[in-house]
Formats: structure tokens, sequence, C-alpha cells
């Protein structure tokens, strides 16, 4: 009989080591069964580690773990093939799924499958399967945390704020629709490659913030997201076909903000503000790192928006001080991001540095005109800088009614603490 | 084109003398094979058989245990393979890796019975 504390190790390990499998494996799976049959492979995965959490605890953890698990996945993906075979859900039409289908090929043909060197690109054309064109953007981030991130339902549920039932749904569409659509596995051809890959990192940016910047999940899935992000993203880099200058950016700018996660809050889980914050916790290591992937960015004749936000997450990085920002410099690559890449948040961003150079009463007469005004209405951080500005004009009654819509439109309660601080200073 | 069926009979002989990696090594060269014509699009299935079997004969429905001859005879397996004639069929099948074990392969044309006139 194992003791009590291996059984604890057993899990400890298996929820770590299942997340980094599980991705690869339902790739590879979902390859051998066609996306209409998703569902199969997610079973499959999920029976293979119902099997090692079994079998581990009572006979210990083998050696080589992820081994283990591929070749029990291959025999599981084995026992459906024979069984289905013959059924018209499952098209062995193409030239290798067709070896499948005969006793002569199918444990060599499950075997060349399953090769290492082939897993990256299985990962890859997941990942362009997840952001079909036609799924909508929060269908796709939530398909791919489930799928290449080993994300469980609930899991998701917390980083998005939404119920589990929200996220059943969402999945079960998008696998209705790899069902009617047999969405192919595959990277898209030269002349799609641009816009495909833009929809992907724009996935993963998303993926990214969304562990950047929640103040509600908690610390492990907020790490973990931002893990995830750039291991997807890392895999786009290393593709001959999808690694082009943004591609190379965006992994800049992830590696330059997360250089700064440690410091963004408090062991409270409350925000501190880039003003207050203790430069020397910045990770130097990710610092480095990012303009490795900068350097590597720089080719081709069109500039991101990514290059932009990269450029300027560096200006913050390498600032000895919050006083010795290069907030000029930073303004500009502002001007040019609003240029390309025009959208209201960049805007209010904008504004926040035109305070810093220009004054106050410009970035006010700047914020009158900013796009999309009705939507930002209802917008927190709008509200919390028309406060601020205003507070720094000496408009006090002004600045309370800003801070107080903030209090009111924000879901955070770090957030609604912070601006219930400014109210109080505002009375001081 | 006509389907073809492939009998493969004996090889098992000389299959089993080898170690594990050199019967791997077969098992991939069929593989092999059997890619080329999947991608030809002319593989049209098959699979191979145990040894073991029953044989159940005439009026008497008498029941025999299999093996039924010696294993250089013993049918293995079967493809079904298309192609143009009996010879176009005849050619393909020399690529099958149980020549190289010493295997035969009969090659039959599926025939197609039409409605008696």
């Amino acid at each position: 009989m194992q003791d009590k504390n291996s059984t604890y190790n057993v899990h400890q390990l298996s929820d770590h080591l299942f997340r980094h499998e599980s991705g690869k494996m339902v790739s590879v799976l979902t390859k051998i069964f066609g996306t209409e049959n998703l569902g199969t492979a997610e079973d499959v995965v999920q029976q293979t580690f119902m099997d090692a959490l079994q079998v581990w605890a009572f006979k210990g953890i083998p050696d080589n773990p992820s081994a283990w698990l591929f070749r029990v996945a291959k025999n599981k993906a084995i026992d459906v093939i024979r069984k289905n075979k013959h059924s018209v859900q499952y098209d062995f039409s193409d030239s290798e799924r067709a070896l499948l289908k005969s006793e002569y090929t199918l444990a060599t043909t499950m075997e060349n499958l399953w090769k290492e060197e082939l897993i990256a690109d299985d990962m890859l054309r997941m990942m362009f399967a997840c952001c079909h064109p036609e799924i909508s953007e929060e269908n796709q981030i939530t398909l791919i945390l489930k799928t290449l991130c080993g994300f469980s339902t609930a899991e998701i549920a917390k980083s998005f704020l939404t119920s589990e039932d929200t996220v059943s749904k969402r999945l079960y569409r998008t696998r209705e629709f790899f069902r009617q659509h047999k969405i192919k596995m595959e990277i898209p051809s030269a002349s799609e490659i641009k816009n495909r890959n833009s929809a992907v990192l724009n996935s993963i940016y998303l993926l990214f913030n969304e562990g950047y910047n929640s103040t509600h999940s908690n610390e492990l899935i907020r790490k973990d997201l931002i893990d995830e992000a750039i291991l997807l993203c890392k895999l786009l880099t290393e593709n001959k076909d999808t690694q082009l200058p943004e591609t190379f950016a965006l992994m800049a700018l992830m590696y330059f903000h997360s250089s700064r996660s440690d410091s963004r809050l408090t062991t409270e889980g409350e925000i501190i503000l880039l003003a207050n914050q203790d430069r020397r916790k910045w990770n130097y290591n990710l610092i480095a790192k990012g303009n490795e992937y900068m350097d590597k960015a720089a080719f081709g004749n069109s500039i991101s928006n990514y290059h932009l936000e990269a450029a300027i997450a560096f200006e913050h990085c390498t600032a000895e001080s919050f006083g010795k920002t290069n907030w000029k410099r930073i303004l500009e690559l502002y001007d040019w991001l609003c240029k390309i890449s025009p959208s209201p948040i960049t805007e209010l961003n904008k504004a926040v540095v035109l305070m810093q150079v220009n004054g106050a009463a410009e970035a006010l007469q700047f914020l009158k005109g900013i796009s999309e005004k009705n939507k930002m209405e209802t917008y927190y951080l709008y509200h919390s800088l028309l406060g601020e500005i205003n507070s720094r004009l000496n408009n006090s009654v002004e600045a309370k009614k800003n801070f107080e819509t903030a209090i009111r439109l924000t879901q955070s309660k770090t957030e609604r603490k912070m601006l219930k601080e400014k109210v109080a200073a505002l009375l001081n | 084109m006509e389907r073809y069926l492939y009998i493969f009979r004996g090889g098992d002989a000389v299959s089993a003398q080898q170690s594990p990696e050199l019967l791997q090594a077969h098992m991939q060269k069929w593989g092999a094979w059997m890619k080329g014509l999947a991608e030809k699009q002319i593989l049209d299935g098959g699979e191979p058989l145990e040894v073991a079997g029953k044989q159940v004969n005439g009026k008497n429905k008498m029941v025999i245990d299999g093996p039924f001859m010696e294993a250089k005879e013993t049918v293995g397996g079967y493809l079904i393979v298309k192609a143009s004639s009996l010879d176009e069929a005849t050619e393909i099948s020399k690529g099958c890796p149980i020549l190289e074990h010493d295997g035969k392969v009969e090659i039959r044309q599926l025939k197609k019975v039409d409605m008696p006139k």
C-alpha cells in the first residue's frame, strides 16, 4: 500500500503534467479523428488521465510519465478506430488516415502520427482551427484554453468571471461548428497566413491580458494564463510560416509586461500603480528576453500595433524611475499607435501620457474628442482618468463625481478600494 | 478500374525467426508500401488473419479446426487494390514486403456477377 503522502504527490505532479501534456495530446488526436470528432479526442485524453491517476496512485509515478500518457492515449485511439472505422462519422479518406483502417498498418501509422517532432505543428494547426474566422473571439479563446491549455470548464469560468454553464455552451457551439463544417487541421496558405496569423495573435494577446490585468482570479490561474500565452506564441515563432515580424513583436511585448508582473500587486492582491512599483522587483531576465525578440521583430516593411506597444513597454521597463521615464518618446509612440490601430482604449492611454508631458489641461481637451464616446461613458477607467485630470486641475467637485461614477462601473474590489482612497484624498 | 484481391500466403516462418527490431522494420515496410497505394488512391482495404480458424464442410456441415495446411500455404491476410488490368495488379503486387520473407501473393480479380438474362 502507498501512504497518503505519495497519493498527494501523484495529484500534485499530475495537475501540472496533465495541463502541460493535454494540449499536445488533444492536438494529435484531433489530427487523427478530425475536428468534427473533437469531443472524442478530448474524451480519450480525459480517460487517459483518469487511468494515470488510478494506476500511479497504486504503482507510483513512472520514470517517464509523458511517455506513459502517450502510450495509453495511443492504445485508446486504436480502440476508438477499431470500433468506428466503418462509421461515416470518421473520415479516413486521406492517404495517411486510410492506413489507420487496416490492421496491417494501424499500429505503425499510429506510432508515426505521435512522433515528437510533429507535435508542435499539430498544436499550430489546432490553434488555427480554434481561430477560424467564423468563430467569435470569445469562443476562440474559450476553445484554446480548453483544448490547447488544458483548462477545465471551471477554470475557464473563473478566468473570465462567467458561469461554467456559459463556458459549456460556448464550447458546445464551437464543437458543433467543427462537426458541421469539418474544419481542416492545417496551417493556412501563404496568401492567407498574414490575416489568419493575426487572428491567432489577437487571441493569444487576449489570453495574456486576461492573466496580466485580471484582479479577480486566483494567482495560480493568472500565472498559468500568462505562461500559456507565451508558450503558444513561442510555437508560432518557431515555425517558418508563422514567424512573421508581428509574432516576434507580440512575444517581446508579453515578456516586457510579464517582467513587471510580480511588482504590480501587493501580497493581498491590491494593485500597485506604476509610479509606486519597486523597480528592483522587475525581472531583468525577462526584459532581456523581450529585447531579444524585439531584435528579431525588426524585419519586413510593416509595423504592427505589437511593435509599438512593445516599444512603449520597453521604455517603461528601461526607465530608471517613474520620474525619469521618457514620456516624450512614449507620446510619439502613442501618436503612431493611434494612427495605425485606432481605438478609444489606445486614445485613453495616450491621454494619460499627454497628462505627463503637456499637463492636465491638454489631456482634458484631448479626452473631449475621444472616439466612441458613448461606449467610453460606461468604462470605469475613462471616468477614473477624468477624475485624475480634474483633481490635478483643482476641480475637486468634478473629480469627486468622476471617481464616484468609476466606482459604480467597476467590478473589481481592488479598483474600487483605490478609487475610494482617491475620493478621500480630495476631501483633505 | 477493376478491383483485385491479393491473397497472401506464407512468410510467417521467416518473420518468426526475426528479432523484434527487424520485425518492426518489416512492419514499417508494409506501412510504406501501403502508404504508396493509399496515396495513389488504389488501396481498398485489407486485413491480416490469425493462423487458427475453423472450416465448415458440405451438407453435413462438418467442422474442422485449422490451420488446414502447412505454414507456407496458409492464407495470412488479404488486400484489395484497384488496377486497370490483371497485369497491372500483378506488377503492383511485386512491391509487397511479404515476398522478402519468401511468401507468395495470389492475385485474383473480383468478379462482377450480372443478373441472369
